[in-house]
């Protein structure tokens, strides 16, 4: 267990190291990163292998760190905690592999994306708040650069956009989580001292508090409306960062809404879940129905990733415990899923046909230039329809059931959510792939034939579909870990707070 | 009555080591030589650096700890922190300078640099009026100086004739409010004042005294609507001399006026819900000046004149500080002061070589930034610390920064608690503005691929700014626990 904070360290060490030799071989550059991504996913797994779950946050290093302020370097797991990361090696891996084609400025690309993983690991690892709040911001700035640099169709504005959008979100967080530790009179940021201190909070602040913090974390998750900056940073993004931003970052939202802001104020929590709850309902439809008539592949993947991050929110707001356990389930099914679909559209698509208008696809029967891409995305758009086998179906049926618990009509809505998703998963996948299919029998006389699919790519799209596919028929192997630690009195209180 | 003038000599040790470095300078370089400029400018930033680390480690030790010579000086934690403090920002400074500068009369440069930081250490221990003003104009006056020391430029000369002529406004104002308070209490020691005024409750008289002292130091911190000196200044005067106003006078500046408000003037503070005092006029002044400075900001297109403005926006954030000092010591106030004193002498510092390296016209033009990365990454790097700790990014020194100063204002509860709110907001539009300059340096292409040679003495400068920020940041204790 105590493998894991490495995860974070190697992280950072890997992103300096690459820094350096980036500079004169981009070739050392790649295999630096991949072997530091390989080495966290690697350090995830064999704790994973000795993780016993448990109720409790399992501290694996607490030391002090500014004694003026209260603040200790406490890092502890739990169940969920390990779910995510899991997911994050996994994401990483498969984002590096799909960015081996980077030529431009590869030593900074690799250095910044292992920057941001590090970030990730950290936010996942936090058992205090300022200490999940540095690597929480460690996790943001990387992805301006990112996108600034590396990435394509307006990637300026994209850029500015998602990291303003973020930025402001974290700035709630920090705004709440200083007025909790002034007005409860807390001594430190631990999660355990902040959530003793708020209960000495008169109950209007709490409600004034949970709202920015929660707030300022579900900007991140893509809460409607305030969600634009998915779709626009999503498509300006490289292949790899986009895989990374509907991967895991949007997860680091929901990871705080449900580590921080509902734990330390389950009543206030239980005053806002109704709003929550339709916010994250009126994503998965508004979302779905405008991925539904987008042109732009990406920009249909991109809208499907607040789509299902809405099914995330919903389970959130749910709060029963099937509800909680769907969410963080449908949180490592959809970093695996969409990583894939960025990867395929981004990467696989859109460098070897230089476009992604659906209407130009539609002229080329990609199916058969690129057999691969083809089958990967079927198999990637049924399990993000939710399809059983895949790791989609156990997670949203939970989200659905939980919903159902907790209020029908908000899994009626959702469920009308889930048909959506089906038309424009449906449709995009015969659009862009099939479009031509059966009107020529050979491709047309002007397109040359593509490059072929790489290994690289090969090995990151079976890495993720083995995850999708392994979880879907075993959801077992994550809900094990999830459901004990929802067992533990902070979720607890959120779960009575929901249902009084 | 028996002076205890050896007890006063003791005390001023890092000012004596200053003065005499600023003579020596000025001495070796007085007889007709042959040396060329580069050469003199080398010998008199040595002296001054001697000078400077000669008043730091054998100066700052001396002297016993409290008030000093009847009350005049005060050597507490705040002073001693202060002096060091000033000390290696001007150490900095000196080492941009020696660099970079291209100007003639190196050694009056130098020689300035060193009666500037000598005002700032004496401002640092003032704990009396009349020292407090001689410190301050001591300061200023160099400052003007340096401020328009470019010759060949005329945007130099007009900077230091409109730093002149407010600056010299805003002491007329401090200088009759401090008669004022003399007027009114019979002293011109703090202790003695804040006795007198504890008794005597308030009174209208006292009211204008505050307000004069209050503008004063308005426009000595760069607070709206103080502000507008600053702007021109910091894009007109030579860029080592800018980062000097920028960090080491503004570190200075605050340790005293926290010392004159809450020691001092305290009894007169007032509270923030309503009843008379400085304390809801300098909220006011925060307030204003972070908003005007961080939207102001935004249309910038030079990097002087943005860096002025976020000067502007931090300046209310700091003074946010001084407000919550009353809660929770100086501790926050001190560390905010520093590290943004750290990351602003280095942003100016990267200036400086930039501008060394091309042949501009326009001083600060935000495009002279583009493709930095490719031309020095040294610089870039450093710059990249700099601005994203001005931003306020952990784990740099300026998140732990602001983290501190908010949160003992909302510690400290009420308006206090809703500037902080208001300021972690405007952070989120800051970002916008400070991600501009690191887009130019950082993803913009450059418009002239010539490599940026940066001389030694500026690098090793800005890289121990860039560490210290790094270090401070994960390793904040270091400042903060001298305040425990």
């Amino acid at each position: 267990m105590n493998l894991l904070p490495w995860t974070i360290y190697v992280s950072f060490a890997g992103a300096f190291l690459a820094l350096v030799v980036g500079a004169r071989s981009a070739t050392a550059a790649r295999w630096v990163a991949l072997a530091t991504a390989v080495a966290g996913a690697t350090l995830t797994f064999l704790a994973a292998r000795e993780f016993v779950p448990g109720s409790s946050l399992q501290t694996l290093v607490d030391v002090p760190w500014i004694r003026e302020l209260g603040v200790n370097y406490h890092l502890a797991v739990d169940g969920i905690s390990l779910t995510l990361l899991v997911l994050t090696g996994l994401a990483a891996t498969a984002g590096i592999l799909f960015s081996w084609n980077i030529e431009e400025r590869p030593g900074e690309f690799f250095a910044l994306f292992l920057a941001l993983i590090g970030g990730v690991y950290g936010v996942f690892l936090s058992a205090d708040v300022f200490v999940l709040f540095v690597f929480y911001e460690i996790a943001i700035v990387p992805k301006y650069f990112l996108i600034a640099i590396w990435g394509s169709t307006n990637r300026e504005y994209g850029a500015m956009k998602l990291v303003l959008y973020s930025f402001a979100g974290s700035a709630l967080v920090l705004a709440g989580m200083l007025w909790a530790y002034a007005a409860g009179g807390a001594h430190g940021f631990g999660l355990a001292e902040l959530s003793a201190a708020a209960v000495h909070i008169p109950h209007g602040t709490q409600l004034a508090i949970f709202a920015l913090v929660f707030l300022g974390f579900a900007v991140l998750a893509g809460l409607f409306p305030f969600h634009t900056w998915a779709p626009t940073g999503h498509v300006a993004a490289p292949t790899a960062a986009s895989m990374l931003l509907a991967g895991v970052v949007m997860k680091l939202g929901a990871y705080g809404c449900l580590r921080v802001a509902m734990p330390l104020f389950p009543e206030a929590f239980a005053y806002w879940q109704p709003v929550i709850a339709w916010l994250a309902l009126a994503g998965i439809l508004y979302a779905g129905f405008i991925a539904l008539v987008q042109e732009d592949f990406k920009f249909v993947i991109g809208y499907s990733s607040v789509s299902h991050m809405g099914f995330v929110l919903l389970g959130l707001a749910a709060a029963t415990p099937l509800a909680l356990a769907g969410a963080v389930l449908q949180m490592f099914s959809h970093g695996v899923i969409a990583g894939l679909l960025f990867a395929v559209v981004g990467r696989m698509v859109y460098e070897r046909t230089h476009t992604r208008r659906l209407a130009e696809l539609r002229a080329m029967p990609l199916h058969r230039l690129l057999p691969f891409a083809a089958v990967v995305f079927v198999v990637a758009g049924l399990a993000s329809l939710g399809l059983p086998g895949f790791s989609g179906f156990p997670a949203e049926l939970s989200i659905l059931i939980g919903a159902w618990q907790a209020k029908p009509l908000w899994a009626a809505v959702a469920a009308l959510g889930i048909v959506v998703a089906g038309a424009f998963t449906l449709r995009v996948i015969q659009v862009s792939f099939f479009g031509s299919a059966g009107a020529h029998s050979a491709p047309p006389a002007d397109s040359h034939p593509l490059p072929p699919i790489t290994l690289a790519e090969k090995a990151g799209a079976l890495l993720l579909l083995g995850a999708t596919v392994y979880v879907g028929l075993k959801p077992d192997v994550l809900l094990d870990w999830i459901v004990p630690a929802l067992q533990s009195p902070a979720f607890q209180a959120v779960i009575k707070g929901g249902h009084p | 009555m028996n002076t205890p003038y050896g007890e006063l000599l003791l005390a001023l040790r890092p000012e004596i080591c200053l003065v005499a470095g600023a003579l020596a300078v000025l001495a070796v370089d007085l007889p007709k030589n042959s040396r060329s400029p580069q050469q003199r400018l080398q010998i008199s930033a040595a002296l001054g650096v001697l000078a400077l680390v000669t008043a730091g480690v054998w100066g700052l030790g001396a002297g016993q700890p409290g008030p000093l010579f009847g009350g005049v000086l005060s050597l507490d934690m705040l002073a001693q922190a202060t002096r060091a403090g000033v000390l290696g920002l001007a150490l900095l400074a000196l080492g941009v300078t020696a660099g970079t500068s291209r100007l003639r009369h190196p050694a009056e440069l130098v020689a300035m640099i060193l009666f500037a930081t000598t005002g700032f250490t004496l401002m640092a221990v003032a704990q009396q009026l009349l020292l407090a003003f001689l410190a301050l104009e001591t300061a200023s006056l160099s400052l003007y100086v340096l401020a328009g020391f470019d010759k060949s430029r005329p945007e130099s000369a007009e900077a230091a004739l409109k730093y002149f002529l407010v600056g010299g406004v805003s002491a007329a104002f401090l200088l009759f409010g401090f008669s004022l308070l003399y007027g009114l209490t019979g002293s011109i020691e703090l202790q003695e004042i804040s006795v007198q005024l504890a008794m005597s409750g308030p009174s209208p008289l006292l009211v204008v005294a505050l307000v004069m002292i209050l503008v004063a130091f308005g426009f000595k911190a760069a607070a709206a609507p103080f502000h507008l000196w600053a702007p021109d200044v910091y894009e007109g005067a030579p860029a080592p001399s800018a980062a000097l106003i920028a960090s080491a006078s503004k570190l200075a500046g605050l340790a005293l006026f926290l010392r004159l408000l809450w020691p001092g003037l305290g009894a007169a503070a007032g509270n923030l819900t309503g009843a008379a005092g400085w304390l809801p006029v300098v909220a006011l002044i925060s307030a204003a000046s972070m908003l005007l400075g961080n939207f102001a900001a935004l249309a910038q297109g030079n990097v002087r004149r943005l860096l002025a403005y976020s000067a502007i926006a931090h300046a209310g954030a700091l003074l946010l500080g001084v407000i919550a000092a009353g809660h929770s010591g100086p501790g926050p106030l001190f560390y905010y002061a520093a590290t943004y004193g750290l990351a602003t002498v280095g942003a100016f510092g990267v200036i400086a070589v930039v501008e060394r390296a091309g042949r501009c016209q326009n001083l600060g033009d935000l495009g002279d930034l583009a493709g930095l990365r490719a031309r020095s990454p040294l610089l870039a790097g450093c710059l990249f610390v700099f601005v994203l700790s001005l931003a306020g990014i952990p784990p740099l020194a300026g998140f732990v920064g602001k983290f501190v100063v908010f949160s003992a204002a909302l510690q400290m509860g009420g308006p206090a608690g809703w500037l902080a709110l208001l300021a972690i907001a405007l952070s989120a539009v800051a970002l916008y503005y400070y991600l501009l300059i690191l887009k130019q340096a950082l993803v913009a292409p450059a418009k002239e691929s010539s490599p940026i040679k940066v001389p030694a003495t500026a690098a090793l400068a800005l890289l121990a700014a860039a560490a210290l920020i790094v270090v401070l940041g994960l390793w904040p204790s270091a400042l903060l626990g001298l305040f425990q």
